[in-house]
């Protein structure tokens, strides 16, 4: 079948499923909507819909971001708007069905926003809500819009085009346009796309392989799954598109053994594609040729790392190896191997789709396009978001973000996970791009962006990266083996309040050390995370060290809870909650904490009534309270 | 010195390291370009041996124009580049990066067992650290003895993965590997299971490249420092393995690889490694020459053994006398055991043990080529880009050939194995084809035709180096592949598939052993890879070839010297009177032009009273030989029998006289190895007692005769007579191999030795090509020989075992003979694996443990002859093969009884 056939046929089925007069029901059915409960209130809508002998469509889709309000389910009544409906649970899913389709009330209290030409009364326009007024949804353009295991909805919504754009063009033509686009490297990075191509496809060779780096490990971080498990193909798309401009024949989808959906998205999508003569022998009726092989991952992070990914895809232990040779010359199986990310194989496919020069037309100067990241942390919407570049961090924390959870302050953003850093809130307008980012002391990174609030201690904070780095690291070359233990050694020394003066010095020198001696980018960003908070947030690390005080109030072992013996009541909630028994005392008699049996739990801080305010966290502050309980004074 | 295998050179470039100009070939590293130049860049996890690895980090540089702090093992030179290897800020980092390894690692040098040995203490001398400054980050481990020869200290490991990485990437054993990640990880089997049971082959590779004490050889700890060391041949198998053994108070205390030269450039088996020095030291040898006395055997002085062991000999010159030299023994006293045989006694009969494993092939591969021996070099067949291993297990009778074979893997060659059994390279291998033992003539043959009717053959090669192809080719009409397939068990698709995958895949090298020569068709065998090599034009070139794979330590060198009927050295014909001329001059006396007795035909003649007196040097008929047992008889009927041998054997124990010789550790002399090299051997310690070398012995008795021509003095002096009268070995002398060995022929003073035969002609002239009949082997199962037995070898001992069951390690890791049998007929015949039981054959039976398993074919049982006691030889059929009178020890008939 011709393209523009395939084309039509699937247009053809796109309408009707937009355009049917039965209602549309979307539910968010990737991972983050699975995890909230999206398959009961699948089986409630379905449920109830079969009860009441509606007849609807309804289809799981993929994430459309606002991972806080999941489960998301949308209801479309034919002519109407689509409706974003927030936190649906199986409880309440039959009561909106019934709401919105029999008694034909939109439920404003419950919806996100509309979508679609038609106001809905009551309800915000989705995009124009200030989650998403600041996003520009291009990489994440089908997410949540299409069935991710419908080939036809790909391909309505302009999916291949760009395959068949670029078998109509010469391999440099191409490269060309990915020029033209200003795309570079999503993994974090940020290597020029069109100059990695172009090196692998100069390689002399004539067997070369493509790789799609899925192995997804930062902490937090989830833009890679949500893509492979809301839309597959276009990364697919991508991989073919490269294949074809640097003549591999065989690809590879190194993803996450973790990933289930994603996996099971892939295979499907993988063998949609060969059925429909996008991958195998002379794909589209060209003289090309190409075939994917997905390869799951075993759980290493350092897998992640482009020269070990390719040494476990061969079937040996993930550990990566010196460059040069550089894999565009010598990589999987010692051929010429080209390695991206999910994500720049997608913003590929999209650049071919709609050309490099409407790509160049989004982000910044040097950073052009946009970028997906998981926003976690403490702010009041999480999820799944796509910005363009030059935004301001505080754009993306306060306008997407919804802000700090709690109305607490913002004290810290992490980004590029463990191999990134943490900058404080003199950087909140700078500009979101790779030089920004790595001026500042911090890396871009695949995209995990997290926000820490004012309770994070940001020693613990490097000690948490450096324990996940420590831990991750293959082992194969002394400084990131030895280096992060040792490292870690003198952090955990310091929260636990052991510190010497010297530490931090040894500190600074070990991460030099690290830094310029590690093999590969696991070891030598591995020491960002204390940089940086060396760096930004230093009177921390000096008050654990010289004071033996935890400023956020966060490193138990620097910290007290006491009973202030003016506010205690004698009501006794405390003593009754505290599961070590650490709490000695009466009614109407004024409870004292046995400091040396305590947990640091906060249980009592949690628990005290709110109008007695009794219970106080302290770090390296004394408050005097009496040995043995007393009686309550009178007259309270 | 010798020519090389790649014919193009990489460019040369000049780089500069720390201002001095260096030229260095453009494929180097960094750190090449610096040992070059000089400059001393300190190093933990490189190895010459392996991939570059940049773990270590002590190696880094600063490079012009290059950000960060690359590693020099890995990083290739670039024209002009210039480099720093130790400005202030690379010092310090390395400084630093260096107290990280030391604070994982404990600091008790003084009581460590690798004090004074130790790389790491090179590399704090280098870089001046006084003190660490970081905590102790060890591992308290306990030390790992499961090895019968050396110790795992793990704590002492500093994960450089000199042990993983050579066991992986050059021995292809991938018994060890690293265990978990991070700072948790460690060196270690998979899920911590034995070494045996991770199937290490014990080479004790890992041991040599570790830098720390963290492995150790046991026999090596308590040695702090050695009086000598000696670089010397290895008397196990063909290879020819260079080895550096360490002695101490006169004793051989440790054995290792030496470094860097051909053919095992610093590699070895366990035997060459562990099976050295409690061998040569062990209590058992014979010190004193013995006497049989009322028919005992009773120690005597040399004077009286001499005077006796002349004064019979003297009583029976002519043919009533045969001689059995040694293929263990060096080509110096093969040279005068076979000149005594003939110059002193007047006759040709004199043989070695080449009658038993490659008599097929000398007589084959002198019909095709003319010349008998490997016709290419070792280090070469890691280049082709086909190996086929025919009748070989590789392996494990080979061990460091088979590293060859895996390198040819590792670089993408193709493999075939043709065995009935499977081996263990059946592994790496494209194809396996199982054939029916005794079946290679018509499968080899299958394949020329399947290679000529596809149009693969070479026929320009065929054209203008080769003849008599039009005959060959008719007699191909019998091998149609329906046939073929009928009677080699392999389909003809695989046949078809070997065929294309052999003629398509230039250079194509093929080896072979036992399985090809052993066989009452030995010869014809040969002849048919003869013709598939020459068909494809796989002869003269590098990586090419038909290789055989010789067994003994020297049985190249024993054939070489003429210690074989037919000829003298140097394959010149006794039967040309020419050449009986020239040795008459140089010898002085008359001799005969009739060609002597084969050793299996000795053991006829000796039988049948036509051989009377019989001298064997250094070797074991009696459990070496088919039919064992029929051997032994006939020894007994010997009116006088001298054995001349370093232990007593299950055949010198049979003799009137048994000498007490020296062992390879206590001798000069030359080795020649499979692929012609011809080796020194160098004394490292004094034999123990009385004991002396061969050849002077042998001088011994000549002159106690009245010969004259046997008042050598040293082993150099033979040698220079070899070299006399060899034309082979005419440029060859100890002068010349001092710095490593000489392939032959080497006829010159001048010449550098030949790595590849046939390059521009055949030593024949032209290749000649042989029409084939297939014949089935001589003994059929039946219904009551059921099935069929082949032998073969182990990789923990060596032929007869009188060596390497010396070695206490070596009888743990193997203690005693099994017979491999095939699930299917275990469980026919109600045996289960380990059980005892009867071999039988139409000759004798053994008792031996069945070992179930599905290496072995249904139908097919297999055993080693390494063990007296349930020895193979006493079953195999001693059936011979017409031209070259080797046995069948391949294919005998057999059943199984439990017992």
């Amino acid at each position: 079948m011709r393209f523009t056939d395939i084309q039509k046929k699937a247009t053809a089925e796109w309408q009707a499923w937009t355009g049917s007069g039965k209602p549309r029901i979307l539910i968010g059915t990737a991972t983050c909507g699975k995890a909230a409960g999206a398959d009961a209130v699948v089986a409630a809508i379905k449920d109830e819909l079969s009860r009441r002998n509606i007849e609807a469509s309804v289809t799981g889709v993929g994430c459309i971001g606002l991972c806080y309000a999941e489960p998301i389910v949308d209801i479309q009544k034919p002519g109407g708007s689509r409706v974003s409906y927030g936190n649906v649970t199986a409880k309440i899913a039959p009561q909106l069905i019934e709401d919105c389709l029999i008694k034909n009330d939109a439920r404003a209290d419950l919806a996100l926003g509309y979508l679609g030409d038609r106001p809905v009364n009551g309800i915000p326009k989705f995009f124009d809500t200030s989650v998403l007024k600041p996003q520009v949804r291009l990489v994440l353009r089908n997410c949540g819009f299409i069935d991710p295991e419908n080939l036809n909805h790909y391909i309505a919504n302009g999916g291949y085009s760009g395959l068949a754009k670029a078998l109509s063009l010469k391999p440099d033509e191409i490269i060309a346009e990915m020029k033209k686009s200003g795309l570079r490297g999503r993994g974090g990075a940020g290597f020029p796309t069109w100059q990695k191509w172009d090196f692998c496809r100069k390689a002399p060779g004539d067997q070369k392989y493509i790789i799609c780096n899925a192995d997804e490990g930062d902490p937090g971080a989830f833009m890679n799954r949500s893509l492979l498990e809301g839309d597959p193909h276009s990364v697919l798309e991508g991989m073919v598109i490269g294949a074809y401009v640097m003549g591999a024949s065989k690809g590879y989808i190194y993803c996450r053994a973790e990933y289930p959906l994603a996996l099971e998205r892939l295979a499907l999508a993988i063998k949609q594609m060969r059925e429909s003569g996008f991958l195998g022998d002379n794909i589209m009726g060209s003289d090309f040729s190409f075939d994917l092989i997905v390869k799951e991952g075993a759980g290493a992070f350092v897998c992640g790392e482009e020269t070990a990914l390719m040494q476990s895809i061969e079937g040996k232990r993930g550990m990566p190896r010196p460059r040069p040779p550089f894999p565009a010359v010598s990589g999987l199986w010692g051929k010429p191997t080209n390695i991206n990310n999910v994500e720049s194989w997608a913003n590929a496919a999209l650049i071919l789709q709609k050309g490099g020069e409407w790509y160049a037309r989004y982000g910044s100067a040097t950073s052009k396009g946009t970028k997906t990241f998981s926003l976690v942390g403490k702010v009041e919407r999480t999820g799944l978001i796509e910005v363009p570049f030059g935004i301001k961090l505080r754009e993306v924390i306060y306008d997407v973000g919804g802000g700090i959870l709690n109305g607490k302050n913002f004290k810290a953003v992490q980004t590029g996970g463990p191999s990134g850093g943490c900058l404080p809130a003199t950087f909140l307008d700078q500009p979101v791009d790779y030089e920004s980012l790595t001026a500042a002391g911090s890396i871009m990174g695949s995209g995990g962006m997290i926000v820490m609030d004012e309770d994070t201690c940001m020693v613990d904070l490097a000690r948490y990266f450096l324990n996940f780095t420590q831990a991750e690291s293959c082992g194969k070359c002394v400084p990131c083996r030895v280096g992060t233990r040792q490292m870690l050694a003198i952090l955990e020394r310091i929260t636990r309040g052991k510190g010497k003066p010297e530490d931090i010095d040894q500190m600074q020198r070990l991460a030099n050390t690290i830094k310029n001696g590690s093999l590969c980018g696991l070891g030598q960003t591995a020491p960002n995370p204390v940089l940086t908070t060396l760096r930004y947030f230093r009177n921390e690390y000096e008050a654990h060290v010289n004071e033996k005080r935890c400023p956020a109030l966060a490193c138990k072992e620097l910290i007290q809870f006491y009973i202030l013996p003016d506010k205690c009541q004698g009501c006794m909630i405390c003593a009754r909650n505290c599961p070590v028994d650490a709490i000695r005392g009466g009614k109407r008699l004024v409870h004292v904490i046995d400091q040396p049996k305590c947990v640091k739990c906060g249980t009592c801080l949690d628990v005290c009534p709110e109008k007695f305010a009794a219970v106080v966290k302290v770090s390296g502050e004394k408050v005097e309270v009496p040995p043995e309980p007393i009686p309550v004074k009178a007259g309270k | 010195m010798t020519e090389t295998v790649s014919e193009q050179k990489p460019a040369v470039i000049s780089v500069s390291i720390d201002g001095k100009s260096v030229e260095v070939p453009e494929d180097v590293t960094i750190l090449d370009a610096a040992r070059k130049a000089g400059v001393y860049v300190p190093t933990l996890c490189h190895h010459p041996a392996l991939a570059p690895y940049g773990g270590c980090r002590m190696c880094i540089v600063q490079v012009e124009g290059m950000r960060g702090f690359p590693t020099s093992c890995s990083t290739p030179v670039t024209s002009k580049m210039a480099v720093k290897t130790n400005t202030p800020e690379l010092q310090e980092l390395r400084r630093n990066i260096f107290e990280l390894v030391l604070s994982e690692h404990p600091w008790q040098c003084t009581s460590c067992v690798k004090n004074m040995r130790c790389e790491l203490q090179q590399v704090a001398t280098y870089i001046g650290l006084d003190k660490v400054s970081l905590p102790s980050v060890g591992k308290d481990l306990p030390v790992l003895t499961d090895s019968p020869f050396f110790d795992r200290d793990y704590k002492l490991c500093i994960l450089c993965g000199r042990c993983v990485r050579m066991c992986q990437e050059v021995r292809g054993a991938a018994a060890i590997a690293f265990t978990y990640r991070g700072g948790d990880s460690l060196v270690g089997t998979a899920f911590g299971q034995t070494l045996q049971d991770a199937d290490c082959q014990f080479c004790g590779a890992c041991v040599d490249a570790c830098p720390t004490g963290a492995l150790m050889d046991r026999a090596a700890k308590p040695v702090r420092s050695v009086d000598r060391r000696v670089i010397t041949t290895c008397p196990y198998c063909g290879v020819g393995c260079q080895l550096l053994l360490s002695v101490k108070d006169g004793r051989i205390v440790y054995s290792e690889a030496a470094a860097g030269m051909a053919p095992n450039n610093g590699q070895l088996c366990v035997k060459g490694k562990y099976g050295i020095p409690e061998f040569v030291h062990h209590p058992e040898r014979l010190t004193r020459p013995l006497i049989r006395k009322d028919g005992k055997l009773v120690e005597s002085s040399w004077d009286e053994a001499l005077s006796l062991v002349a004064a019979r000999l003297s009583q029976y010159k002519g043919d009533q006398f045969g001689f059995v030299t040694s293929a263990k023994c060096t080509n110096e006293e093969n040279y005068v055991a076979q000149k005594f045989a003939r110059v002193v006694m007047g006759t040709n009969n004199v043989d070695h043990c080449a009658r038993l494993c490659h008599a097929s092939t000398v007589a084959g591969l002198a019909q095709s080529f003319g010349s008998g021996a490997m016709t290419n070099s070792i280090s070469e067949i890691g280049d082709a880009s086909c190996v086929v291993v025919i009748g070989s297990n590789t392996t494990e009778a080979h061990p460091v050939i088979g590293l060859e074979v895996k390198r040819a893997v590792r670089r993408g060659a193709k493999l075939i194995v043709i065995n009935p059994l499977e081996i263990a390279l059946c592994r790496s291998a494209d194809l396996w084809l199982r054939h029916k033992p005794g079946s290679d003539v018509a499968l080899v043959m299958g394949m020329a035709r399947a290679i000529l009717e596809q149009g693969l053959a070479d026929m320009d090669f065929v054209a203008q180096r080769c003849e008599n192809f039009e005959a060959f080719k008719e007699s191909l009409a019998d091998f149609d592949l329906d046939t073929v397939e009928k009677v080699s068990g392999v389909s003809k698709e695989h046949i078809v598939e070997a065929a294309r995958m052999y003629a398509a895949n230039g250079p194509a090298s093929i080896l072979y052993t036992m399985g090809i020569t052993q066989s009452s068709h030995g010869t014809d065998n040969v002849l048919a890879i003869a013709n598939l090599a020459m068909m494809t034009g796989n002869v003269g070139k590098p990586s090419s070839g038909v290789n055989p794979l010789r067994g003994q330590n020297n049985v190249q060198g024993a054939c070489d010297m003429g210690a074989l009927p037919n000829v003298y050295s140097g394959y010149q014909s006794v039967a040309d009177p020419a050449i009986a001329a020239k040795f008459e001059t140089a010898w002085g006396g008359k001799m005969s032009t009739k060609p002597g007795l084969t050793m299996t035909e000795m053991v006829g003649a000796i039988d049948r009273g036509e051989i009377k007196a019989l001298y064997i040097m250094g070797e074991n008929p009696v459990v070496a030989d088919a039919d064992a047992t029929h051997v032994a008889k006939a020894l007994e009927k010997l009116e006088f029998f001298v054995a001349q041998d370093i232990f007593l054997t299950e055949t010198s124990r049979l003799a009137h006289v048994v000498l007490p010789a020296a062992s390879f550790a206590e001798k000069d002399g030359t080795f020649t190895n499979t692929e012609r090299r011809v080796q020194r051997v160098r004394k490292a310690v004094e034999p123990p007692g009385e004991a002396r070398t061969d050849w002077s012995i042998v001088c011994s008795v000549a002159s106690r005769m009245g010969a004259s021509g046997f008042d050598f003095l040293t082993a150099e002096e033979i040698m220079n007579e070899i070299g006399e009268l060899t034309p082979s070995y005419g440029g060859i002398s100890y002068n010349r191999l001092e710095s490593g060995g000489l392939q032959w022929p080497c006829p010159m003073k001048e010449h550098p030795g030949t790595p590849i035969l046939h390059r521009t002609a055949f030593t024949r002239g032209k290749g000649k090509f042989f029409p084939l009949k297939y014949r089935p082997p001589m003994e059929a199962p039946d219904k009551d020989y059921p099935l069929v037995l082949t032998t073969g070898r182990s990789l923990f001992h060596y032929h007869t075992g009188t060596m390497t069951r010396k070695v206490a390690g070596l009888n743990q890791i193997e203690p005693g003979g099994t017979v491999e049998i095939h699930p299917a007929d275990a469980e026919a015949l109600g045996i289960a694996n380990g059980e005892m039981v009867k071999v039988k054959s139409r000759r004798g039976e053994v008792r031996t443990k069945a070992k179930v398993t599905e290496a072995a074919a249904p139908g097919l049982v297999f055993m080693t002859f390494h063990f007296a006691e349930s020895s193979a030889n006493v079953l195999t059929n001693a059936a011979l093969d017409p031209v070259c009178k080797i046995p069948e020890f391949k294919v005998s008939a057999v059943k199984i009884e439990k017992a």
